[in-house]
């Protein structure tokens, strides 16, 4: 991937190579989008409304943690909240990539914040770094590809998951609490991880156990996001500007 | 529509905010108080650990070996690795232990 394509001004060529950065993205997130389909069906979604979501939403660790409430028969808003909370992280992408594209059209850049996923930030800020201008284009290319082969595999999840006959047996009902705990030891390295962790899960199984489910949640993440707050500035590892 | 329909709108409205919402607000400002970024930079960790840590109340033997199978695996491997090596090992220990 480290090919450096010498960029002619045609936006057509800015396309191409954004859909070429794409690709590992488009590999690396083909077996969540399946996992996805087949754990919505699991969990009561009809084949559309897997496909909707991915469609709308976009975002496959808050997608995960939608479905899993939704199995839970948890209160509407509050999966909803959930939702919100998984994907707030975006708020910083959008606060730094905004700077990028800030020369775009306005309904470009409405449509570029849509597909502002994890890589798509990451890529994007590289490219931004190395001083390269982020074209709508490439932007485009970048992003795309990802987004199609995201709702089409879930989609195919989907289908694919209607067919499992035994679900316990093959562990479909625990997939999701050990992709979730994949999903926090990949947070391993930030600042505070420990703490934090540590925190969560004991306000959330204490809440679980006296004031019950849906709570757990937010009780638990209100808990490791105080902390976090509450920890000396020089424990977080945060400069102070 | 149904209820899953509406929560999906809202599910889609609440992440589109998410995504714009940085450029609109958290731009104007021009350095984010530490302890705010301290506490935005621990909200993943914290919210997908509570949807594991009370699964561990009645895990069994073989949900239990799948999350330590987990949690050391990703300690080497990427996402995908350690995800497939806990499905493994819990669909293996649910054939002795159900």
């Amino acid at each position: 991937m480290a090919t450096d394509v010498i960029s002619e001004s045609g936006g057509k060529s800015d396309f191409w190579q954004g859909v070429r950065l794409s690709m590992p993205v488009v590999v690396a997130s083909a077996p969540f989008a399946v996992l996805f389909g087949a754990l919505a069906v699991d969990q009561g979604f009809t084949v559309f409304e897997a496909f909707l979501m991915s469609a709308l939403v976009f975002g496959g660790a808050s997608q995960m943690v939608g479905i899993q409430l939704f199995g839970q028969h948890v209160a509407p808003w509050l999966i909803v909240l959930s939702i919100f909370a998984v994907n707030f992280r975006h708020v910083l992408y959008s606060a730094g990539i905004g700077r990028r594209i800030a020369h775009w059209p306005v309904l470009s850049q409405a449509l570029g914040y849509f597909i502002l996923t994890d890589p798509q930030y990451a890529v994007a800020e590289a490219r931004a770094q190395s001083g390269q201008t982020v074209g709508f284009a490439w932007y485009l290319g970048l992003g795309l590809p990802v987004y199609v082969f995201w709702i089409v595999e879930s989609a195919l999840g989907a289908l694919f998951g209607k067919l499992i006959p035994n679900a316990h047996a093959l562990g479909i009902d625990f997939l999701l609490p050990i992709y979730f705990l994949g999903l926090v030891m990949g947070f391993r390295k930030r600042p505070l991880w420990l703490p934090v962790v540590v925190a969560s899960a004991c306000a959330s199984i204490i809440a679980y156990k006296t004031v019950g489910s849906p709570w757990h949640v937010s009780i638990g993440a209100v808990a490791g996001v105080l902390l976090a707050v509450i920890l000396p500035p020089h424990h977080s590892g945060v400069e102070t500007r | 529509m149904s209820t899953t329909f509406w929560i999906i709108i809202a599910g889609a409205i609440a992440t589109y905010l998410t995504r714009i919402g940085g450029h609109l607000v958290i731009s104007r400002f021009d350095n984010i108080h530490p302890r705010v970024e301290a506490g935005l930079n621990a909200v993943p960790a914290a919210v997908l650990t509570t949807l594991v840590a009370p699964e561990l109340l009645h895990a069994g033997p073989a949900e239990w070996a799948a999350l330590v199978v987990t949690a050391a695996v990703s300690l080497r491997g990427g996402l995908m690795a350690m995800f497939l090596a806990g499905a493994a090992v819990l669909i293996l220990a649910r054939q002795f232990v159900g």
